[in-house]
């Protein structure tokens, strides 16, 4: 596969075709926030925190969906890209209702220590206090849609990684919500198996085990990796293995 | 003549102005260098003219709050939020999903022990506005101090840069958001 050579702020990077800007950004130790983005999930671009200004372009490119160009020149941290990711943040701030200090996920969250990366000091834009519904009716797990951030992890681990697809987003723009099957009560879902990957993967508060009180709830996304690294290296069969 | 101080405590729960005192013996310093005003730990009726640093504790949640935080703000050079619910709303505007009436309802129908009626006059109880909101909602806020409580470290660095006339810069440790 070639090699293809390009800057990222001002420093010469190379990496392949199949590579993502974000990857290889990361592999040369240039740090670009997301969100919604998780390795071993399909990107899907929709938190844009992860924005870069690309040289010769006309609009900002989300660095996890875009692909390695030759020449290509990006910029990952300018004044304009530092602006818009807080204020990425105060909207997300103000879409959801996230009262931290009685949130089971407090000071392990995502959407926390972002804040704490772009700088918010307070968030401009009004809260909105939206009416957001909470289902615990799974034996073990609950989804309080008030934290919920819509960066469908949960949506993408559930269909991607343990194949059973309970999750979906339903509604439009600020009306969207993550809905378990045909938006029935999760406890009666026909397809979920009850193997807490969406919990595991949730950034913040929104999926919790029961019983986390406050502050109880750290998340380990790790898992992920050894599954799909595993799978893709055909670990678990040792029928297919031997075939190769 | 010593920099006028005052605290103040709207909808929140105290836990800042305790934290306050937790500055302990480092209170003791403060009380040489500034003088304190106005303070729900002070015996004073009404808000003072010419106040140089005003912390204010809490969520704008009743229509006595809103008419206080333009009073604070016409009368204070610097007005600083003074924690998360003064910052955020946090705990104060878990109420936010419900109406006034709701709430009044299950306060003083659904959990009273006893004679279950809601107050009718706003004599006894403030009158809730229809959500309790950030402080900076509705006045400018000079400066925010985090946390549920901010720590009595924190308070203190905010402080002592106040009342000399500047703007805060924390430390990195007391980045927190909500
Ligand atoms: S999910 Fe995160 S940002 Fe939201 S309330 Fe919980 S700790 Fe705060
Ligand atoms: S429930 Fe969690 S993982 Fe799913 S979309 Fe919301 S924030 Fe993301
Ligand atoms: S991480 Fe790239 S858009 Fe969310």
């Amino acid at each position: 596969m070639a090699i293809l050579t390009l800057t990222i702020d001002d420093q010469p990077v190379s990496g392949t075709e199949t590579e993502t800007l974000l990857e290889v950004a990361r592999q040369h130790g240039i740090e670009i926030p997301t969100l919604c983005h998780l390795d071993g999930l399909t990107d899907v671009g929709a938190c844009r925190l992860c924005l870069v200004e690309i040289e010769g372009a006309s609009r900002l490119q989300p660095a996890c969906t875009t692909r390695l160009q030759e020449g290509m020149v990006v910029r990952t941290n300018t004044e304009r890209l530092q602006r818009y990711r807080r204020t990425i943040v105060e909207m997300l701030a103000s879409e959801g209702n996230h009262h931290c200090a009685v949130c089971v996920s407090n000071n392990h969250c995502e959407l926390q220590d972002l804040a704490y990366t772009v700088g918010l000091q307070y968030v401009r834009v009004p809260y909105l206090y939206p009416a957001k519904t909470l289902d615990a009716t799974h034996k073990d797990f609950v989804i309080d849609r008030d934290r919920c951030i819509l960066c469908s992890r949960c949506v993408r681990v559930c269909h991607e990684v343990e194949g059973a697809h309970t999750w979906d987003i339903a509604g439009r723009g600020i009306g969207c919500e993550i809905i378990s099957d045909l938006k029935q009560p999760w406890g009666q879902s026909t397809t979920c198996t009850s193997c807490g990957k969406c919990v595991l993967v949730c950034p913040t508060g929104a999926l919790f085990e029961k019983g986390a009180t406050v502050a109880e709830m750290e998340k380990r996304t790790e898992f992920l990796r050894y599954i799909v690294n595993a799978r893709q290296r055909r670990e678990w069969n040792p029928d297919l293995l031997h075939e190769e | 003549m010593k920099p006028r101080l005052a605290t103040v405590w709207l909808g929140g729960c105290s836990g800042c102005h305790m934290s306050f005192l937790d500055m302990d013996e480092r209170l003791i310093e403060l009380a040489s260098k500034v003088e304190v005003v106005f303070s729900p730990i002070a015996d004073v009726k009404t808000f003072p003219a010419d106040v140089d640093v005003t912390l204010v504790e809490g969520a704008v949640s009743t229509v006595e709050h809103e008419e206080m935080a333009s009073l604070i703000r016409r009368r204070s050079r610097f007005v600083v939020s003074f924690g998360d619910c003064a910052t955020t709303g946090n705990v104060t505007a878990m109420r936010n999903r419900f109406s006034p009436d709701e709430i009044l309802h299950r306060a003083y129908v659904e959990l009273a022990d006893g004679d279950p009626t809601v107050p009718s006059e706003f004599t006894t109880i403030a009158k809730l506005l229809p959500k309790a909101r950030p402080l900076h909602e509705f006045v400018r806020v000079d400066a925010f101090l985090h946390g549920c409580p901010p720590t009595a470290d924190e308070i203190w660095l905010a402080v002592s840069s106040l009342v000399e006339g500047r703007i805060p810069e924390l430390p990195n440790v007391y980045q927190r958001y909500g």
